[in-house]
């Protein structure tokens, strides 16, 4: 009797542990999966946020097309690379070409070149395809003029008036695509 | 060795919490301290004369609205000042485009334009808003507040006020009043 339940105790025991060793390796196995999740998980949000820094505050590509800036861009879409940092130091200036956000559609980029800062006075003609009258205006303080380079298709300045500084998103510094049309912007 | 390996490490991680906490308080919400009485009694209600250094609100702004530009009147925004880009202004949003703004010195009526709002501060008498520089454009609105997270006895969600509620003086006098009593 004695010995019976002395066996069975020892079996049971033999048995629990067993059955612990297995539950401790499929939790160790379990473990590892997750903690390789995380890392991954960990490895590509810094890489994410990484691209978003750069994309943000230094360089980053933008497609352009449309006819506004055409003798500069072409007609079917260039691929620019913008910067990020002068304009948040204040270092753009006349001739240069910004992206801005859309004054009309704030989900909207437009490209065009800077005319005037402020303080500067712009001579535009509002409407060069049929009459030849000029305007001028005064470019108020914190504000710049932008226009297309193709004055005759170009929704700017001369319609919407002078944009904020704090539109302007980047400025266009060297075209990459197509490859034949390579280098700088000239201002 | 050992030490250069330790500044190496400091610099490394450093570095990773500086990503990440840029690219958060770019896409999705970041705190800004408040200066200024434009938005008394909404935020900063203690007036600075009265009780001499302020201490400022801190605010939680989000910026999921900034996918879709969506906002309603009465929200209260954070943008570019339009006359200076290194300047940000907190201001509540009071017509959206379409609609008709009539200014309270002139008695004119203005229509915002498309892709702009018109934007005041919630105390007239010291606040540099769309009274003085007209419609902002949107794309200048850097996030939406949501939260007072500083100090703590005045955490809470922000709400949205319209400007029908803001013309009944006597209730604005009544909540000044008692949100004054109940800081001196």
């Amino acid at each position: 009797m004695d010995d019976n339940k002395i066996d069975d105790d020892h079996f049971s025991k033999r048995f629990t542990e067993k059955v612990h060793c297995e539950k401790r390796a499929s939790m160790g196995q379990w473990r590892s999966v997750v903690k390789e999740a995380i890392d991954r998980t960990v490895i590509i949000a810094k890489f994410l946020c990484l691209l978003h820094v750069t994309n943000n505050y230094i360089c980053s590509p933008t497609l352009v097309y449309g006819p506004s800036m055409l003798p500069t861009l072409n007609l079917t879409g260039d691929v620019l690379l913008a910067e990020h940092v002068s304009h948040r130091v204040g270092r753009v200036g006349p001739g240069d070409v910004v992206l801005v956000r859309s004054p009309r559609n704030p989900r909207k980029m437009l490209t065009k070149r800077i005319v005037g800062v402020e303080g500067d006075k712009v001579n535009f003609y509002p409407d060069p395809a049929n009459s030849n009258q000029y305007q001028s205006a005064v470019v108020p303080k914190g504000h710049v003029w932008i226009q297309g380079d193709n004055v005759y298709a170009s929704r700017d300045s001369r319609h919407f008036g002078p944009v904020p500084y704090g539109l302007i998103e980047g400025k266009a510094f060297l075209r990459v695509w197509p490859p034949d049309c390579f280098g700088r912007l000239d201002q | 060795m050992a030490n250069r390996n330790l500044v190496w490490n400091v610099v490394k991680k450093s570095f990773t919490f500086g990503i990440i906490g840029v690219t958060i308080s770019d896409r999705y919400a970041s705190v800004v301290p408040i200066r200024g009485a434009s938005m008394s009694p909404t935020f900063n209600p203690i007036a600075t004369s009265l009780t001499g250094p302020m201490t400022g609100d801190y605010v939680l702004v989000e910026k999921f609205c900034l996918e879709k530009y969506k906002f309603s009147p009465g929200d209260v925004i954070v943008y570019r000042s339009p006359c200076n880009y290194k300047e940000k202004q907190v201001k509540r949003i009071i017509a959206l485009p379409g609609d008709w703004v009539g200014t309270r010195q002139t008695y004119d009526v203005v229509k915002v334009p498309e892709g702009h709002c018109w934007v005041e501060g919630d105390n007239p008498e010291c606040s540099m808003d769309s009274r003085s520089f007209g419609p902002i454009p949107m794309g200048l609105i850097q996030g939406r507040v949501s939260h007072i997270v500083w100090p703590p006895q005045r955490i809470g969600a922000v709400e949205k006020k319209y400007p029908q509620g803001e013309s009944n003086p006597t209730n604005s006098t009544k909540t000044q009043g008692r949100e004054r009593s109940s800081f001196s």
